[in-house]
């Protein structure tokens, strides 16, 4: 059976995951080459503004402003959006938030919706639980589009189906489209799919999105894409039901003059995406008259509790820590058993479960620090890494035999070991006993026993020299 | 009410700690330095990156440099929104007017089947190279510059700004109007991480510069 899932409830542990991912060698070689490309892109476009570092502080200074006073700017995006003809609503968890939409789309007696790419809808498992209410929903992204009718699951955040080429495409849509004669040219794969949705937009008559952000000061609504789907589904029905996760909300208007600039230059490698759409409320003989916003907390306000994690929550999902991450690009999104993989995912998941799933993905990761250079809005992901590790070791104490409670052990004892000269020297000798029996002819250790075996399970380890350097020094007569 | 539960937990959530004093966002560059020259000519380079054709005219021969474009193009059936100058429209051309919200509407099988759509256009940024439309009588509502495959924009040199910060000190007075920031036609990059031109919106993008 294969281990892979999007829910982190029923997810294996990372590294079993992992490895199952790595034995598909076009899946890494896919993933590697999108991501070579898009991280070309993206310096060759970062490299020319100057400003990059003042747009990534300014980034990071409006995030974390919108955080701080998130009550009252939820409110205030509620109060401006509300008066413009717009209905917002509130949701709790995943839960109420299907339960919100499926009512609203009751209401209009939707039996089809057209849909913009959305993680959070991802989230909270929209499509189906829709289906199983007898709600068809089509996705409207290309890569959208090639994970449904392809059942597959989303692996990146900007480019979902990145782990597929275009033969893979191809296939697919000559099977699923009936277009036998169908060539993996990208232009005739992109035409494919404007054929097989263009009487979707024109004939579905409720729509649901995500939102990239919620504008406090104004009660607008942005969408950035770039294949003008999401300019379909948000101009053409008559009902469109927008899902955001709290934290999506930024104070004002103007502060997208930075957002702008960052998102679409760290998420696609470009100056600006073809399209980003802005509204608020209803606007007479344009677009959607039934109008809606549902803020979704589901797991959110603890992490905002959380004053070293809660910068996890400036995340703008624009996909640059995973491009950059030399894990990430080896095993692609799926290993991370959620919708949200990569640096962002291994530090967001765990913690939208309480720390009671996914407690593998703080541990997927070199802590090599790429993730936070790239990042637009200067979250510190190994910071919040290594902070969540403590927090995994701290739920697992008493549980006898878990390997964080030995990792415990070892790193107390390691503890006290450095503390004392004489005990470090000591610790040294037994050292270069106790590892005989294991080193090899070559000098190299290739097996060690328990919790260590996990690091030579991947690699060698040099065996230890037979003499240091401060016995070196002392022989020398210098002590 | 999950509204009050929520909104009780954000405020527990912040009630521990005190707010952080936070960087001023200012320092990055906001004021463009070039010349209307060089916005012109940044602005067509990026258009053309992103494979948008961009023409040049005066005022006095725009109605011809708008004709010619679509005569070139085989555009001969062509919607407008209500409110575009008539000076604009040459005879060759067949050209049907949307009705703007009031009055009867085109329906959006009648929009799409047009050979493409001509409007004015709000700002248009430079540095980025976008063109805004806030949909106003000259630019029409949201879907008539969406259905049909081809847009022909016409842009006025004192509409172009560098920076995108400069745009946004010239959208504020109308925000809370629909806004569409278009930086060439359609495209997408899910395939191989390769920008691919033309999925579901407009597939060819034509802007013409009047500066004199
Ligand atoms: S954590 Fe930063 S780099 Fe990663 S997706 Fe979020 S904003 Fe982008």
């Amino acid at each position: 059976m294969s281990l892979i899932t999007i829910d982190p409830r029923k997810a294996a542990p990372f590294p079993e995951a992992a490895a199952e991912i790595l034995r598909d060698t076009q899946l890494r070689k896919n993933v590697a080459h999108a991501t070579d490309v898009i991280q070309y892109k993206r310096a060759a476009v970062v490299a020319e503004k100057d400003d990059w570092q003042a747009l990534r502080d300014a980034g990071a200074t409006i995030r974390k402003e919108a955080l701080q006073h998130l009550d009252s700017y939820l409110e205030q995006f509620e109060q401006q959006f509300t008066r413009a003809g717009g209905h917002v609503h509130w949701a709790a968890d995943a839960e109420e938030a299907q339960r919100i939409v499926l009512g609203l789309l009751r209401e209009v007696q939707a039996t089809e919706i057209i849909k913009i790419k959305s993680m959070t809808t991802a989230e909270i498992d929209l499509n189906r639980n829709l289906a199983e209410n007898g709600i068809r929903a089509y996705e409207t992204d290309l890569a959208e589009l090639i994970l449904q009718l392809g059942a597959e699951l989303p692996s990146h955040l900007i480019a979902p189906a990145l782990h597929k080429n275009r033969q893979q495409v191809r296939e697919l849509f000559a099977r699923e489209m009936h277009l036998p004669n169908l060539t993996d040219d990208p232009p005739a794969l992109a035409e494919a799919a404007r054929l097989y949705l263009r009487e979707k937009f024109l004939k579905v008559k409720s729509g649901v999105c995500g939102a990239n952000f919620l504008v406090a000061d104004t009660g607008s609504v942005c969408i950035v894409e770039s294949e003008g789907n999401g300019r379909m589904c948000l101009t053409l029905p008559d009902t469109l039901i927008a899902i955001a996760g709290i934290e999506k909300v930024i104070p004002r208007f103007s502060n997208l003059e930075v957002l702008l600039q960052t998102l679409p230059r760290s998420a696609t490698g470009e100056r600006m995406n073809p399209y980003s759409s802005l509204w608020t409320g209803v606007t007479p003989g344009d677009g959607p008259r039934n109008l809606h916003v549902v803020l979704l907390d589901n797991g959110r306000s603890e992490i905002l509790a959380d004053t070293t994690s809660r910068q996890t929550l400036q995340c703008i999902r624009c996909g640059a820590c995973q491009n950059a991450c030399p894990v990430y690009r080896q095993t692609g999104g799926h290993a991370y058993g959620a919708v949200y993989g990569g640096p962002i995912g291994a530090i967001l998941t765990p913690q939208l479960f309480h720390m009671e799933h996914a407690q593998s993905l703080p541990y997927a990761s070199s802590l090599c620090g790429a993730c936070y250079e790239v990042c637009p809005v200067k979250i510190n992901i190994p910071e919040v890494l290594v902070y969540l590790r403590s927090k995994v070791v701290d739920q697992n104490r008493g549980k006898l035999a878990s390997v964080f409670n030995q990792e415990r052990v070892a790193m107390k004892m390691m503890a006290r070991i450095l503390l004392s000269r004489e005990r470090f020297e000591t610790a040294q000798r037994i050292a270069r006993v106790l590892e005989k029996p294991l080193v090899g002819k070559d000098g190299w250790i290739h097996w060690l026993p328990g919790l260590a075996g996990r690091w030579t399970a991947a690699r060698d380890l040099e065996a230890l020299p037979t003499q240091t350097f401060r016995e070196w020094w002392k022989e020398r007569g210098n002590a | 009410m999950s509204r009050e539960v929520v909104l009780h937990r954000v405020r527990s959530a912040l009630a521990g700690s005190k707010a952080e004093d936070l960087p001023a966002t200012s320092a990055y560059r906001r004021t463009g330095i070039l010349t209307a020259e060089q916005k012109l000519h940044m602005l067509e380079d990026r258009l053309g990156e992103y494979g948008a054709r961009v023409f040049r005219a005066s005022e006095q021969d725009l109605r011809e440099r708008i004709a010619l474009a679509l005569i070139e193009g085989k555009k001969l059936r062509m919607v407008h929104p209500s409110g575009l100058p008539e000076a604009w429209l040459d005879g060759r051309i067949s050209w049907t007017a949307d009705s703007n919200g009031g009055g009867e509407e085109l329906s959006l099988a009648r929009i799409e089947s047009f050979d493409g759509v001509l409007t004015a256009a709000t700002v248009a940024v430079a540095e980025s190279g976008s063109i805004v439309l806030q949909h106003g009588a000259a630019e029409g509502r949201r879907a008539l510059t969406l259905l049909p495959d081809y847009h022909l924009c016409v842009l006025f040199e004192h509409q172009l700004v560098e920076t995108l910060a400069e745009c946004f000190e010239r959208l504020k007075g109308s925000a809370t109007r629909p806004t569409t920031f278009i930086s060439g036609p359609s495209a997408t990059a899910d395939i191989e991480m390769t920008r691919i031109k033309g999925v579901h919106g407009p597939r060819f993008l034509d802007v013409i510069l009047v500066a004199p």
